[in-house]
């Protein structure tokens, strides 16, 4: 057994070190808005959060993680949908079939934790998630209103 | 009442997933609440829902929401969202307690195929459907309506409804759908109905959001890959890499002390699979004592093919003596005999897999006198053949139950992982099985666009007319392949999408050529190789309209003449087409002289009209960008504007992602590319600017989801060529320069 920090709650996995991050979150903790894509750490789908960065839990073996690593997954993006992502996202009306979204989303928040204003060159640098149906015109929409939605909510905060 | 519904009602387990009268709970483990699938969707408790349906289409709860049952699969093509409008616009409900369900196919059986057709692809979930999907919603109404009259003791006429509310209009007495739902579903079903014109529409036809986003943001939809049923177990699976091999054996005491692992099975199918699956607790599990089970295979007759042998006998097809003739007119040989100018190229298109981003999965529970599936899937029906036909039960005591797909493309109306699931569940009965494919095994198990090539001829007078073509398509048929019931007399007329002659097979008149040319000949000399062929999202377009769009501006440079004007000389009769290019050109600002590399291409496919204009540079690296691209599209009747955007933008990304980087190939027989490392796809930053003119004709409905794919290719490779004076003959582009 192995405690890990997901979603701000510690939690027990019961799988050896070598197993992907990806597969415990899907199969040993139910959450399954974690996509399996490839494999290989070259579609995104499996994208989750390790302390604010976004990095690919298909490649991430159980042993890189402990207790101490907060990992966020899109369950625990917001409680509500309420990210500046994801209501950017369904202002724009962005998935197709949504697969790779969870991923999608992740990535981006990923990126505007670092970079909140991330401008076009840096989306196209940061940003390298597989999307099939293509719906990477308004991926990058997604990432600007994103961008408004979070000084809009600083604006009012202040 | 249907039994089938009485059954899921009572279990209040109705949703975008039905499930299964032994009520099974889907649930995930530890964090978070127990999920009950199907359920997401739904804004309101089912506990308050009645048994009825009003009718097939339509259920009403009595606070008044509205669940409209979705027979078509949904893939983020978007029909799921455009069939509700459609139903919504007759039933006159209101919009924002609008909800969804897919009816089962089990339950379609059960009620005489009460909901028509299941099999999505072809561009057709709403051309074909439109019409009982919207006199479903009117006859709806019109029983809500003659049941509130009924109540009032009024006469239905004197009553009117909008927005879920009735009038009854000389007392002002107002009531809701719901609370007339009950009463209405005890009328008989109207059989006359009179529909709305759609200049009168108020729902559909609107840049409506779609139904089924807000799941999607938080990681809570339940994909196929996503099922998780009490003590199930997982499978992994690995077929003979070699089409036609066969498994020998395999050395299952390797590792069954691996943990986790039931054990393995030999997997054979009536579909032609042969392979081998390992079952364990987990799919980790699975997949990681698949990789060590040492596996003999037979590689059968199929073990030496290689691209090398498919090129071959692709080239002796161009100019083989016997073909099937897809459009002819004039005299083409008179042509070629007393021309001018003479101009012949060879094109080249690779073998291609769908790759959709949630690799093939199906979960079944198979007892003695039961099976049920779990998947996502083009065609339930198909599905639900498949369940049978693997299980040896009849129909009536299987069922499947529909997922929204993780990307489809054509490759989801197969049944193979279907056949493949039930076979495995049959090894362990009472037990859920969850067959997940791995990428490796998704790409080298396609059902691929198949490889083609086309020797292309043409003739100008001595005034730089068109005036005769002759276009010899060489390369595998899909039917041959997949349904040889469809040929005609061993023609593949399909073959022929995009540039078939009008009236010559009435089911490929949405696909007829765009142009009039004096003395043409279209041929297509059919070679099969043994690659499974399948489906690919715009099917014969893709390769078709490359092959004409690109010759046809050869022909245009050979003439010294602009390919617009070329191309519009050859259109009088054709103008939705010509529409559609020119407003194109306008906005792509054909003519221009910017230093930009314009190219146009321009189609009639699946029963709609599109264009598109590209913009590019290429610099003195060779590498290509892609500044913009203007489309257009003329679909007839638009159902939802914004999600035909989000299909034409879609479709340059995958039909560029093919043109640029994506091929399989053959060595040995086995399929090369096993991952996107290998089988590359666009990303963001290679995603040109798509600006969508959305141009509804009326009075006729196209499909969106496929046409653009074609033009998107071709209107970059004549960008190329304005650019650089390259003209690219064979794809994809990468590893080719792009500098003349």
């Amino acid at each position: 057994m192995k405690t890990l920090n997901v979603n701000g709650e510690p939690v027990e996995v019961d799988a050896d070190d070598t197993t992907p991050l990806l597969w415990a979150l899907r199969e040993q903790l139910g959450l399954t808005g974690t996509k399996y894509g490839c494999g290989i750490a070259q579609c995104g789908s499996c994208t989750v959060h390790l302390d604010g960065v976004a990095v690919r839990s298909c490649v991430m073996p159980l042993a890189a993680v402990n207790e101490n690593t907060k990992i966020t997954t899109i369950e625990g993006l917001s409680d509500d949908g309420s990210h500046p992502v994801q209501q950017a996202w369904a202002e724009l009306d962005v998935p197709q079939c949504g697969y790779c979204q969870p991923g999608m989303i992740m990535a981006v928040a990923g990126m505007l934790n670092a970079t909140p204003d991330a401008d076009d060159a840096q989306i196209d640098s940061q940003i390298t998630n597989i999307c099939r149906c293509g719906t990477f015109q308004r991926v990058r929409e997604g990432v600007h209103l994103a961008k408004e939605i979070t000084l809009k909510s600083k604006g009012e905060m202040a | 009442m249907n039994k089938l519904f009485e059954s899921s009602k009572a279990d209040g387990l109705q949703g975008a997933l039905n499930v299964s009268r032994r009520g099974f709970l889907v649930t995930t483990s530890t964090l978070g609440a127990g999920l009950a699938l199907g359920m997401t969707t739904r804004p309101a408790a089912s506990s308050s829902m009645p048994l009825d349906e009003v009718n097939a289409w339509v259920h009403i709860a009595t606070d008044d929401t509205v669940t409209i049952r979705i027979a078509r699969s949904e893939m983020g093509q978007g029909t799921l969202t455009g069939l509700a409008q459609l139903v919504a616009e007759e039933l006159d409900c209101d919009w924002d307690k609008v909800t969804y369900e897919f009816p089962t196919p089990g339950q379609n059986v059960a009620r005489e195929r009460v909901w028509g057709d299941y099999s999505t692809g072809g561009s057709r979930g709403l051309r074909a459907s439109q019409q009982y999907v919207r006199e479903g919603g009117a006859a709806a109404k019109m029983m809500l309506v003659q049941a509130a009259a009924d109540q009032w003791g009024v006469a239905a006429s004197s009553c009117s409804a909008i927005d879920s509310v009735i009038t009854h209009g000389p007392s002002g007495r107002t009531t809701t759908y719901g609370a007339v739902a009950a009463n209405a579903a005890a009328l008989p079903v109207p059989t006359k109905v009179t529909l709305r014109d759609p200049a009168d529409w108020h729902i559909a036809g609107k840049p409506l959001k779609r139904l089924d986003t807000a799941d999607k943001l938080t990681g809570k939809l339940v994909y196929g890959a996503d099922i998780n049923l009490p003590n199930m177990l997982c499978a992994s699976i690995m077929d003979c890499p070699v089409m036609g091999g066969k498994l020998v054996s395999f050395n299952e005491s390797a590792i069954s002390a691996m943990p986790g692992v039931k054990g393995a099975v030999a997997v054979v199918t009536d579909e032609g699979t042969d392979g081998v699956a390992v079952v364990a607790d987990t799919w980790w599990q699975a997949q990681s004592a698949l990789k060590k089970l040492p596996i003999k295979w037979d590689l059968g007759p199929n073990a030496n093919y290689d691209d090398a042998t498919l090129t071959a006998m692709l080239e002796e097809g161009l100019s083989a003596d016997e073909a099937f003739v897809g459009n002819w007119g004039g005299d083409v040989e008179a042509a070629f005999a007393s021309a001018e100018t003479t101009v012949e190229s060879v094109y080249k298109c690779p073998s291609q897999n769908h790759a959709p981003m949630e690799p093939m999965n199906a979960t079944a529970l198979f007892t003695k006198d039961r099976c049920e599936v779990w998947c996502p899937t083009q065609n339930g029906e198909a599905a639900l053949a498949a369940a049978s036909a693997a299980s040896g039960l009849p129909l009536n005591q299987c069922e499947v139950y529909k997922t929204i797909l993780g990307g489809g493309f054509g490759r989801r109306g197969a049944g193979d992982y279907v056949h493949q699931a039930v076979k495995i569940a049959m090894a362990f009965p009472g037990t859920p099985i969850k067959l997940q494919w791995s990428r490796e095994e998704d790409q080298k198990h396609g059902f691929f666009h198949p490889s083609t090539m086309a020797k292309m001829r043409g003739t100008l007078d001595a005034d730089g007319n068109l005036t005769g073509l002759h276009m010899r398509i060489s390369g595998q048929s899909i039917l041959a392949g997949l349904m040889p019931h469809a040929l005609v007399e061993g023609a593949d007329y399909l073959q022929f999408q995009g540039v078939i002659k009008a009236g010559l097979n009435p089911a490929m008149d949405d696909h007829s050529i765009c142009y009039d040319i004096p003395n043409v000949l279209v041929d297509h000399a059919m070679r099969n190789p043994p690659i499974r062929p399948g489906f690919w999202r715009g099917v014969n377009v893709n390769q078709n309209t490359i092959y004409m769009e690109c010759f046809l501006e050869e022909m245009a440079h050979a003439a010294g003449r602009d390919p617009l004007e070329f191309r519009l000389a050859l259109m009088k009769n054709q103008p939705k087409s010509a529409a559609v290019l020119k407003a194109v050109a306008e906005q792509g600002g054909w003519g221009k002289d910017d230093g930009m590399g314009r190219g146009l291409a321009v189609l009639h496919s699946f029963g709609s009209y599109v264009a598109a204009c590209a913009e590019v540079t290429v610099d003195e690296g060779g590498n290509l960008n892609m500044h913009r691209i203007v489309a257009a599209t003329d679909c007839g009747i638009a159902v939802n504007p914004q999600q035909i955007e989000a299909q034409v933008q879609g479709s340059f990304v995958y039909g560029l992602s093919a043109a640029l980087y994506s091929e399989n190939t053959l060595k040995n027989g086995e399929i090369q590319e096993d991952n996107f490392h290998t089988y590359p796809s666009m990303k963001i930053a290679s995603m040109p600017k798509v600006e969508v003119i959305v141009m509804p004709s009326g009075g006729f409905y196209g499909g969106v989801g496929e046409p653009t794919i074609g033009v998107a290719a071709p209107a970059v490779l004549n960008a190329i060529f304005a650019a650089t004076g390259k003209r690219i003959r064979q794809l994809p582009m990468r590893d080719q320069s792009l500098r003349a």
